[in-house]
């Protein structure tokens, strides 16, 4: 094919209000190549590419499709120029079909504006059949797995002649598996000549995938590297300083086991076992971290811990006493510091102002409280206090904890947490959405609870994050725990486990395709 | 990774706990000892006479005469027997089917007619009378609750169906005085019903203001500005401004003819006919056209619907408006069909049974056609049976409707899932 589709944006810049979310920036996207876009979170390139489907109007800057300056008036006309995004939260309408969701705002009429879906299912299928998609046009969305959501999203761009692709934080919802074969699409993507953006903070994949890769920090074009570029100079050139990227933390000193959980059951109201028969326990001054695709019982686990779950069978000890059918008030006295998975519509009240955030835990005691009075001074010198211990970037204590940025909104929450002695932290993805140096920090705090010798549970759906801070590893599945691992564990291992494989059948496979990885040494991968 | 295949795991569906659904056995269960104890135990010792055609129709059907004593007994346990079946089907982890319920519906109506009937002074009712007044009652409510559909299932709440058609009667009402002509009332009365989609529209749409709120509020302002209008106006000079023509009945020759249904079908007023017409456009447009896919979208999920480049708030302004145009047809039942005069507050909380019958057929043309039908067979049952001099106080007759929906919606519909954005504004950016 490759009669492919040259894009060039010149001087795209795009202002809300004063803030300056695209500074000038230029970007030649050359058909028949992954073209990477890395940043940090907030460094504007989802602006960018909203600039680019016509969601946004650009303040100034030119857009060229094959050199002719376009304008796009919305996504549509972004369409009919051969652009097609794949968002990073699914497009689609849960209780559609395949075809209904493909064919629409792109309908295949008879007489009378009557659906033509049967046009639709063929071309579906057809599309399917090229590229190995292995997509059911009559299957209901919300039936189906994330990653084949995901290739509907594909099928609708390219059904629709969509030259270049953009792919917004693709892999952020996927299996590691999935995530290979995605990446594999995107290679035969490319080989039919079509161009592709991609757009990630995740330095590995990006890496294995792109022709080029383009930075952006804060809103500028740092500059352009090979793919053969290290991660540590990718990471260097997204963040604007040296970072360490692996965090140096001692080995951990595991004392008595504090904290248990045996045969813990957990229904959802319609009676699904989200959580299913899990046992473990963490000693004191260790890190235990929970992998796994996002909703495989993960929330439920930590709500049920903290006492917001209904359907709640098993145990769960502290120091002794049980957890289980304790109100949630009573558990967070028992001493159970809690940084929720959602911070702003969980963690944090955001019209309230960081000093009332940081003391939403203890407001109703002293020394915050008397009787029914609050004690303002207090609350300021508190949040002056806390602001400067967690480097907080907020214009005063007063400021609405909404308007800060997600890192800072994060280390509000976390410095609210571990205000106080803990008996169990939980932390529930403490750093998603939050930017590289503000990640380091964290991560730094949550080991240094540990070395308190506080037993820390964390969940995480980034694996590089497990990795990071664990100090044993637990994967769970569909509610159920594939097994406990040490830290030093392979990723390979332990994504056949979050697809569902216990630990020794996982091992044994891996061990298996490593032997043969070596066989092959120098083939074609 | 070819190995990989050998031992790939399967990716199955979370395991789930069988959760049995009692709800449904149970209000069965209820509802057969309940017929046991009146209408079998407490059945009257005579007979009863369902008429099924008029003594001068072209077919006339013998009339059907049951003992009230064999059907109460014989529905009764019948009734008890699907119940028991239904605790058997749960127990074994499986669910009631639909015909079940249905079936079960049937009976109980068939028992608690014949026992309501025996029991009145005059056992004898006119069955297709009864069924014609129930239709009748009920094409009001087809259009109100249809016009509801068209609003819901693009994202826009309308609690206004009460007001457009208050304001479709009154409009028609008025131009069908004042020009001599039902149908310039019945066009009137559409625009009618647009004018107050249109402030609909404009204020829940482009303003973003609570679409509940301004749905009531519409309410009231309708009420009162017709009301004053009615008093003042209409009032002074009835035969100028309140006496429409009425729409004339047109009956299909042959089909009209047929026992018990022709009449009731097919000897209709031009409003009756639009209503089949409203009715198989909205259904067929909402599922099998384009303009359906999106206006079906723009309700379910309107940010992917822009993505794809679907004007979504251009998509719900057209479908509030037309709603208005159908409820407006609605409103010009009460007064160029049902009686030739407006009246103050005349549609008498139809809209908010019409929105009642949106929800119990589940934001769905046909089941809110079903549902409509069901209340205007309530309604109409308690008409006639305080004409036939029924034992059974009015009162209890007149709560019955509204206690057999609470059942229905309650234990035989099931969840009923609403259009995901419907009342959710859709915010550009």
């Amino acid at each position: 094919m490759g009669w492919g589709l040259k894009l060039e944006l010149k001087g795209i810049t795009k202002r809300f209000g004063s803030l300056v979310a695209n500074d000038h920036i230029d970007l030649l996207v050359q058909p028949g190549q992954v073209h990477s876009l890395l940043g940090e979170n907030g460094a504007g390139k989802s602006t960018l590419m909203n600039v680019l489907y016509g969601l946004y109007e650009p303040s100034e800057g030119q857009i060229l499709v094959d050199d002719k300056p376009v304008t796009f008036d919305g996504p549509g006309d972004a369409m009919a120029a051969g652009i097609g995004m794949v968002h990073q939260h699914f497009m689609l309408v849960p209780v559609f079909t395949v075809a209904e969701n493909v064919a629409l705002g792109n309908e295949a009429t008879k007489a009378g504006g009557m659906l033509n879906l049967d046009d639709t299912r063929a071309r579906i299928r057809e599309i399917s059949d090229q590229y190995g998609f292995e997509v059911d046009p009559d299957a209901v969305i919300e039936d189906l797995p994330v990653g084949v959501q995901q290739r509907v999203e594909i099928i609708k761009a390219l059904l629709r002649d969509a030259e270049v692709l953009i792919l917004d934080e693709p892999t952020a919802v996927l299996t590691p598996k999935e995530t290979d074969e995605l990446l594999g699409i995107m290679g035969q993507l490319k080989a039919d000549g079509k161009a592709i953006v991609f757009i990630s903070h995740k330095l590995r994949e990006v890496k294995a995938v792109s022709d080029i890769i383009t930075v952006i920090r804060r809103g500028k074009v740092v500059g352009d590297a090979p793919a053969s570029a290290s991660t540590t100079e990718l990471a260097e050139m997204m963040v604007g300083r040296a970072v360490s990227l692996t965090l140096n933390k001692e080995a951990a000193q595991p004392g008595e086991e504090t904290f248990t959980v045996s045969d813990l059951t957990v229904l959802s109201p319609t009676g699904q076992r989200v959580v299913d028969g899990i046992s473990f326990g963490i000693a004191r001054g260790e890190i235990m971290a929970v992998a796994g695709v996002q909703g495989n019982g993960q929330t439920e686990l930590t709500e049920a811990i903290l006492g917001l779950q209904d359907h709640v069978s098993g145990s769960i000890r502290l120091e002794g006493r049980e957890l289980v059918g304790k109100r949630v008030k009573d558990i967070i006295g028992a001493g159970v510091g809690f940084v929720p998975e959602d911070r702003s519509v969980e963690g944090l009240v955001g019209t309230f102002s960081v000093a009332e955030n940081l003391i939403l835990n203890r407001y109703d005691r002293p020394p915050f409280a008397r009787g029914l009075a609050m004690k303002p001074g207090l609350i300021a010198k508190n949040a002056e206090q806390y602001i400067a211990e967690f480097d907080v970037r907020t214009q005063s204590a007063e400021a609405a904890a909404g308007t800060l940025s997600g890192g800072n909104q994060q280390k509000v929450v976390m410095a609210r947490e571990l205000s106080r002695p803990l008996k169990l932290f939980i932390a529930s993805q403490p750093t998603r959405g939050v930017d590289v140096g503000s990640i380091e920090f964290l991560h730094k705090r949550i080991v240094a609870e540990r070395d308190v010798g506080t037993p820390v549970l964390i969940v995480s759906t980034e694996l590089d994050e497990v990795l990071e801070l664990a100090d044993r590893i637990a994967v769970l599945y569909q509610g159920r725990l594939m097994g406990i691992v040490p830290a030093g564990t392979s990723r390979g291992e332990l994504g056949l486990m979050m697809a569902g494989m216990n630990a020794e059948e996982a091992q044994a496979q891996q061990a298996q395709a490593e032997a043969q990885q070596t066989d092959v040494e120098g083939g074609e991968e | 990774m070819s190995t990989a295949t050998a031992t790939e795991p399967q990716q199955s569906s979370a395991p789930t706990d069988i959760v049995r659904n009692w709800k449904t056995p149970v209000i069965l269960a209820v509802l057969s000892v309940l017929a046991l104890l009146v209408f079998a135990i407490g059945a009257p010792d005579n007979s009863v006479t369902f008429r099924l055609s008029a003594p001068n129709d072209a077919l006339v059907l013998p009339d059907i005469v049951l003992s009230a004593v064999v059907t109460g007994w014989v529905t009764a346990v019948l009734m008890l027997a699907a119940a028991i079946w239904s605790f058997r089907l749960v127990r074994s982890g499986r669910k009631v089917p639909g015909w079940l319920v249905a079936v079960f519906a049937i009976l109980f109506i068939v028992g608690f007619l014949t026992w309501v009937v025996g029991s009145a002074r005059t056992p004898n009712v006119a069955l297709y009378g009864l069924l014609a007044g129930s239709f009748t009652l009920a094409v009001p409510l087809i259009f109100g609750s249809l016009s509801g559909v068209l609003c819901e299932r693009s994202g826009v709440v309308n609690i206004a169906i009460e007001g457009q058609l208050l304001f479709g009667a009154f409009s028609a009402a008025v131009a069908g005085s004042l020009s001599g002509n039902a149908f310039v009332g019945l066009a009137a009365a559409a625009i009618g019903g647009v004018m107050v989609s249109a402030v609909l529209a404009v204020f829940s749409i482009k303003y973003i203001v609570n679409q509940v709120i301004v749905g009531v509020v519409l309410n009231v302002l309708v009420s009162g500005l017709t009301g004053f209008l009615f008093s003042t106006v209409l009032s002074s000079d009835p035969a100028r401004w309140n006496s429409p023509p009425r729409l004339p009945i047109i009956s299909i020759p042959v089909l009209s003819d047929i026992p018990v249904i022709g009449p009731i079908l097919f000897e209709q007023s031009v409003v009756g006919y639009l209503m089949y017409i409203a009715l198989a456009i909205i259904y067929v447009g909402l599922f099998h056209t384009k303009w359906g896919l999106r206006t079906r979208a723009v309700g379910e999920h309107p940010k992917a619907a822009d993505t794809l480049g679907v004007k979504v708030n251009r998509m719900r302004f057209m479908n509030v408006l037309l709603a208005g145009v159908v409820a407006g047809f609605g409103g010009a039942f009460f007064t160029l069909v049902l009686v030739s005069s407006f009246g103050r507050d005349m549609t008498a909380g139809q809209g908010y049974i019409a929105l009642a019958a949106l929800i119990f057929g589940r934001w769905n043309p046909l089941g809110a056609f079903f549902a409509a039908l069901l209340f205007g067979f309530a309604t109409n049952l308690q008409y006639v049976l305080s004409a036939l001099g029924s034992t059974v106080p009015n009162q209890f007759l007149a709560m019955l409707p509204y206690v057999v929906t609470i059942f229905a919606v309650a234990g035989l519909v099931g969840r009923a899932r609403p259009p995901a954005a419907s009342g959710v504004p859709y915010i550009k950016g």
